[in-house]
């Protein structure tokens, strides 16, 4: 019953919600009826085609597609003027100073030592987040994939995060991890002194990781999810008729099987950690110190927000993160491009 | 056992327990836990009086301490339970403190006062929601006008949403043109371009254009998403093209035919889209945190993040304003879930 009430209301939801929208468009779309008629006579039915194509490719092109080109030209300018046009050339000083450095491991000796610790922080965010959240998303979907009660219940749980804002993450978790909040209860509760979990280090860290990974955990296990249940089942019950063993028929059908969909989720983590900032902004504001600082916020801090405000040294470094997630991409394509022949074969 | 007990352990293959069944009801009972359990700590802690608040440790419930009005003072007197001298325990009211004195009396009987040393008494306290953390931001602070705001973003930006991206859409599935290919590479490659990569200069273009500081500089950026054009695309192919031959036949133009067939056929989808766009545009931050920095013009999750940012954090406020926001994910999540898994699983967008 419960099931029947959620579906007529979720049913409802959509058609007011539907009809309330469907009313002024149709109204509007009625009125343009003549007009788009005369542009039609005027412009053919490939002229429409390109009418409708018009809005889109407007947005694309101005808010996309030109700031993207704009950006490399500004990449090259020095000041702290907003116009390109006001910008004074300065070739490649932008990227010298980036890559400024007697070591490049010890960011204290770069001239844009923010910049290398940011890098810095980022890998080692990239490489301990993409492990853990693949690792917990596989085990989750394997979990979820098992003959349970209520899976979608289920499903659902472990999704609920994955909708919130990352605002709303980041207060979640800082009125936890406060120093009166819920976490220091627990050590209180076990006799043990409370820690400021947000002002060291090590936990700082830990919990950019582990917060991030509660946000988005979700996502990836339902993408595995789905790719655990196209495996035919009739493997399994053969290997069954052969007394394989369950870790056996784990390495053996599970695991290569759903190699490609871990691929692609693997390369998704990666890119979303590369650019990381939201939830972990909003939770320690990239410190204690710069210890959570990560690429994202220092472009948006020497873009917009620092003192020492310099549009085209931000500009450069946005430009040298995008050469690293458009390889990342084009790995993803490529496997997708992969998965899609062998699917078809 | 009990048979409570046999059901919750009952499995369904019947052949006795493995160690993979223990591991299973492990991590879904810690996941419930971990999912659910922060935010409803939010949600309970948002119901707390600012003295309960600061308190610790914490208490589970939202308590106050309460009060009893007594014959012969003005103001409601706090109660506390106080063990007598003779080693019976009463409840009090407290007239007033003198260092570690309380003078008291029996709210029975007003006229006794009696005196106790503040370490032989506990207030009493009551599970209580305070309701006051929700009503003052409304009044004090301009809430109503940054929900307003999140509100109008929202929704101009998911109409936008859907009217540009299913046009596309309907130009790139129905109709054959010269560069047909090339428009359909340009999308694919604003896939990925991430708006970290282009924050600076897309910010010289909307301060060009005298979006800075405004709503519609928040919410024109987003309303080309490729993910949607694709979505739509993939959906529109599947509609027959003789529906779209029978139309022009019976003379109707091609603004017709994409408002009169193809929209109400592609409903399920634009649904999906829809719902994807509210969710997305509702939790936008990185993006709003640069274009709007007048304090009347912020969205939720931009006014959130300022007061957050405040040396002297008011959290009773700030959580109650926490889960205001949260409140429309939240319906998404109960009555419109399937469609976004259904989404994910099926197309992988996010």
């Amino acid at each position: 019953l419960a099931e029947t009430v959620k579906e007529a209301a979720s049913r409802g939801v959509l058609k007011t919600a539907g009809a309330l929208l469907v009313a002024p468009v149709a109204i509007v779309a009625r009125l343009l009826d003549a007009p788009l008629a005369a542009l039609q006579r005027l412009g053919g039915t490939g002229g429409m085609a390109a009418f409708f194509l018009l809005p889109n490719m407007a947005v694309f092109g101005i808010f996309v597609l030109f700031p993207l080109i704009v950006n490399i030209a500004y990449s090259m300018t020095g000041g702290t003027a907003l116009f390109l046009a006001d910008r004074s050339f300065v070739g490649a000083a932008q990227y010298e100073r980036l890559f400024d450095c007697s070591n490049y491991l010890d960011s204290q000796t770069c001239a844009e030592d923010l910049f290398w610790t940011a890098v810095w922080n980022t890998a080692g965010f990239v490489v301990v987040q993409v492990v853990l959240m693949v690792a917990v998303a596989l085990v989750t979907a394997l979990v979820l994939n098992r003959e349970i009660r209520a899976r979608s219940f289920w499903r659902a749980v472990f999704f609920f995060p994955v909708l919130l804002s990352p605002v709303v993450v980041g207060l979640i978790w800082r009125w936890i991890l406060q120093r009166q909040g819920l976490a220091n209860l627990g050590l209180y509760e076990l006799g043990l002194t409370p820690i400021n979990w947000l002002v060291e280090r090590g936990w700082a860290f830990t919990f950019a990781v582990g917060v991030s990974i509660w946000a988005h955990v979700g996502f990836y296990a339902l993408i595995l999810l789905a790719g655990l249940q196209a495996i035919p089942k009739d493997l399994y019950e053969a290997a069954e008729m052969d007394g394989t063993k369950p870790a056996r028929m784990f390495w053996r059908i599970t695991l290569p099987l759903l190699a490609p969909n871990l691929l692609v989720v693997v390369v998704l983590v990666l890119i979303r950690a590369v650019q990381i900032f939201d939830e972990v902004y909003v939770l320690t504001g990239g410190g204690p110190g710069t210890a959570t600082l990560y690429l994202t916020q220092y472009i948006y801090e020497i873009g917009f927000a620092s003192q020492l405000r310099n549009p085209g040294l931000a500009s450069a470094a946005s430009i040298l993160m995008g050469l690293v997630l458009i390889v990342f991409t084009l790995l993803q394509l490529g496997i997708a491009r992969r998965n899609e022949a062998r699917n078809k074969r | 056992m009990s048979r409570a007990g046999e059901f919750i352990l009952r499995r369904r293959g019947g052949k006795g327990w493995h160690w993979t069944d223990l591991f299973t009801w492990f991590w879904l009972v810690a996941g419930f836990i971990l999912m659910f359990g922060p935010a409803i700590w939010l949600v309970n802690s948002s119901f707390k009086t600012p003295a309960a608040l600061a308190e610790f440790p914490p208490s589970i419930l939202p308590y106050v301490t309460a009060e009893a009005s007594v014959e012969g003072y003005e103001n409601p007197l706090p109660l506390y339970e106080v063990v007598l001298e003779d080693g019976t325990t009463a409840i009090l009211a407290e007239v007033r403190r003198i260092g570690v004195v309380a003078q008291m009396v029996d709210p029975a009987s007003p006229a006794e006062i009696v005196r106790v040393n503040i370490q032989d008494r506990t207030p009493v306290r009551t599970v209580s929601f305070d309701t006051e953390n929700y009503v003052q931001p409304f009044l004090q602070f301009d809430f109503v006008r940054y929900l307003g705001n999140s509100v109008f973003v929202t929704v101009m930006a998911t109409i936008i949403t859907l009217l540009s991206n299913s046009m596309a859409a309907f130009a790139l599935s129905k109709y054959q043109f010269r560069g047909r290919g090339f428009v359909m590479f340009l999308i694919i490659a604003t896939l990925m371009v991430p708006l970290s990569v282009i924050m600076v200069p897309l910010y010289s273009v909307i301060t060009a254009m005298g979006l800075y500081n405004s709503l519609w500089g928040v919410i024109l950026p987003t309303v080309a998403t490729p993910t949607g054009v694709f979505m739509l695309r993939q959906y529109m192919l599947t509609i027959p093209d003789e529906l779209i031959d029978a139309a022009r036949m019976d003379k109707a133009s091609e603004w017709q035919i994409y408002w009169r067939i193809i929209l109400p056929l592609t409903a399920p989808a634009l649904a999906v889209l829809a719902i994807f766009s509210v969710v997305w545009r509702w939790n936008d931050f990185l993006w709003p945190l640069i274009v709007l920095s007048r304090r009347e013009l912020y969205t939720l999750q931009i006014a959130l993040n300022t007061y957050a940012g405040e040396t002297n954090v008011q959290w009773h406020f700030l959580l109650a304003m926490t889960v205001v926001t949260m409140i429309p994910v939240v319906l998404v999540f109960i009555f419109l879930q399937r469609f976004i898994t259904t989404g994910i699983a099926g197309a992988g967008i996010k």
